[in-house]
């Protein structure tokens, strides 16, 4: 899913990030209360941030303890699922999160998240204006902020492939690159960007078209080299396949190790996803968390932020800031009129993610 | 004063309750939700309603499903057969190496042990991968060999194309085999160190060759074990996931790979339920025919179990 972006593995803050990580899982158990903090006229200052590994700028969270004096304990996920599964059964402790936008929308129709002030957060005006306006996971954002975007496309060796591979056929409907090619193993970024391939509306939810998806995929199976764990990046760089479907900041970050590699939206249009800032409901320190979030969106802060993850930020004040490498970087942002057949996936309910698991697991039983 | 059968009914509770309150709490009540989700449907995005339905169920046997039951039991089937070809003779090493090197041989077999399967599954990808060090290794062969027939006068061989060793079937059965092998090892070692050896010696007295001695003497009294070490490699093979994620290719589908989806993209726990205690009851049932090939045989040792 949007979701499933296993930030590299053996990543440059990865030992630094278990530990913090580590801190923060025992706090998450002393942490059960909200009232604990609601009779203190002051919140402690302590925040327990939920993020993705290797998802935050070197110094960001040191920065925030010494502007604000709160302590940032951050813990890591690898999956939305694992964040949709830790808060289904009640918040352990969280108080800011990284979901990313389908389940923004699932954790609205699920009462996970708390509404944002956004009068507390007054750097809101450094966002693109665009990432408020269109957002139909979470109209008026009122519970959730755009922290990164991302769009899939197709990452491919330039050394290997005879002319620029700008559309799906290559990976969906070609044996021209016949096991050369990995696609994601997640249902709903594989079948819904096939949608987009044939002509649909990625959230068309019609059980015909996951027919026509499902039928047109196991003719291209043997075609398909691996369905990738959102690996996608290290299977293209260790040679393993020269084309690759995966998300432009995962190729982005490859791209500085190898220049034999890059990244194209297809001309059909994609999936393209946002990774938010949200603050689950149970929060112990919501204060703090109102406090995070407007110090995220400083020009600084983000621009810091983004040197280090190197994904498309919304923050129209912090891209500023960048190197014009960045600015002008057409995999990071790619061509406006490609990303205006860009759609966000919505949650489609719950016959749809069935009918999508059941395509998914006949495809691969195929 | 307690009698001595009190003192003993007392050391016993104080010796037995930690474990059962231990099983009771951490493992049999939370199988007990799982097995009632079994019966439940999805109430909106976070609730499970127990209804006492059968759909699930229904669901989890169509042919699909079985087929992918079926696929399961294969790959941990072939891992099994694998593990014992392999680790029978190595087991048997151990058991017949000098006193001295037995504890570096069995420190060789754990080792591995003490890395998280997830380390050594991403290790498993280097070694194998197009370029990986088994390509690199015949390739440098290769060239050699180019070399040598460049220096007798012949044609050179050609450029190298590198095996596919990973993404396919055979890459899940080579992982799922690397990382059980410790299991199948360890209790037919057991088994095979607490064998008779004067038994060996008589039956090759008595005229057996080495291979007749083997299948008729040494495999027969090391039954339990082999029977042991079928099962703990068997069990956890059926329900590997993590191996066919990393090392498989497009259709190296497991049943655990569908039960985990159900727990998390999918969201339908009630359904990941049916699945898994479908294969629950596969494994219960390998563990009756344990039961039912053992019973009564005589255990290495020469006693009945």
């Amino acid at each position: 899913m949007s979701d499933e972006r296993t930030k590299s593995l053996f990543g440059p803050h990865s030992r630094r990030s278990i530990l913090k990580g580590l801190g923060a899982a025992a706090v998450g158990i002393t942490l059960t209360s909200k009232n604990y903090s609601a009779w203190a006229a002051d919140e402690e200052k302590k925040l327990n941030f939920y993020n993705w590994d290797t998802y935050i700028g070197e110094t960001t969270l040191e920065d925030f303890a010494d502007a604000s004096g709160i302590d940032v304990n951050m813990s890591l996920f690898a999956t939305n699922d694992e964040l949709f599964a830790k808060l289904r059964a009640g918040n352990p402790g969280y108080d800011v999160i990284v979901p990313g936008s389908e389940f923004v929308e699932r954790m609205i129709q699920a009462d996970l998240l708390e509404p944002l002030d956004h009068a507390k957060i007054p750097n809101m005006k450094n966002i693109a204006p665009e990432f408020i306006e269109d957002a139909p996971f979470d109209p008026g954002r009122k519970y959730s902020l755009p922290y990164t975007w991302l769009v899939i496309g197709i990452g491919y060796r330039k050394s290997k492939v005879k002319e620029v591979p700008d559309s799906w056929e290559y990976l969906f409907n070609s044996d021209q690159y016949k096991g050369r090619i990995a696609v994601m193993s997640d249902a709903s970024e594989l079948f819904r960007n096939c949608f987009k391939y044939l002509g649909k509306s990625i959230n068309d939810d019609s059980p015909e078209l996951i027919k026509e998806a499902e039928a047109m995929l196991i003719k291209q199976k043997p075609n398909i080299k691996a369905f990738h764990e959102d690996n996608g990046q290290d299977l293209l760089l260790s040679g393993e396949v020269d084309l690759v479907m995966e998300y432009n900041g995962d190729i982005a970050q490859i791209m500085t190790e190898d220049d034999d590699i890059d990244f194209i939206v297809p001309k059909e249009g994609a999936m393209k996803q946002q990774d938010t800032l949200a603050i689950p409901k149970g929060a112990p320190h919501p204060e703090n968390a109102l406090k995070f979030l407007n110090f995220i969106f400083e020009p600084e802060v983000g621009a810091e932020i983004t040197k280090t993850i190197l994904y498309p930020s919304p923050n129209a004040a912090a891209v500023a800031l960048m190197p014009d490498s960045y600015k002008d970087n057409k995999v990071i942002f790619p061509p406006a009129d490609v990303m205006a057949k860009c759609e966000y996936p919505r949650y489609l309910g719950p016959e749809f993610t069935r009918l999508l698991d059941e395509a998914m697991t006949r495809l691969r039983a195929a | 004063m307690a009698t001595r059968t009190q003192e003993r009914r007392l050391a016993f509770l104080a010796t037995a309750l930690p474990p059962i309150a231990w099983v009771v709490v951490f493992f049999l009540a939370p199988l007990a939700i799982v097995w009632a989700y079994s019966f439940g449907q999805n109430q909106g995005l976070t609730e499970v309603d127990i209804s006492g339905t059968f759909a699930n169920y229904a669901r989890a046997l169509q042919p699909l499903y079985l087929g992918i039951f079926a696929k399961s039991i294969f790959v941990a089937g072939i891992t099994t057969f694998l593990c014992l070809v392999i680790g029978f003779p190595v087991a048997l090493s151990i058991v017949f190496a000098s006193e001295r090197w037995r504890a570096w041989i069995l420190l060789l077999i754990m080792l591995p042990f003490w890395t998280n399967l997830l380390i050594r599954t991403y290790a498993l990808i280097a070694v194998l991968r197009t370029q990986g060090y088994v390509n690199f290794t015949l390739e440098w062969f290769w060239n050699q060999g180019s070399w040598l027939m460049t220096l007798v006068g012949l044609e050179p061989l050609g450029d190298f194309t590198p095996l596919q060793l990973l993404y396919n079937n055979f890459a899940v059965v080579f992982g799922l085999v690397y990382v059980h092998l410790p299991f199948m090892v360890l209790p037919l070692y057991a088994a095979l160190d607490r064998l008779d050896k004067s038994l060996i010696e008589a039956s090759l007295d008595l005229g057996a060759g080495h291979i007749r001695t083997l299948f008729l003497i040494v495999v027969p009294l090391a039954l339990p074990g082999i029977v042991s070490g079928i099962i703990i490699t068997f069990v956890p093979a059926l329900g590997a996931y993590l191996t066919p994620d990393l090392l498989g290719g497009p259709d190296s589908q497991m049943i655990a790979n569908v039960i985990e989806r159900q727990f998390k993209k999918a969201n339908d726990w009630p359904f990941g339920a049916a699945l898994s205690f479908l294969l629950m009851y596969a494994t219960f049932a390998a563990i009756a025919l344990r039961v039912y090939l053992t019973r009564g045989k005589p255990t290495a040792d020469g006693h009945g179990i």
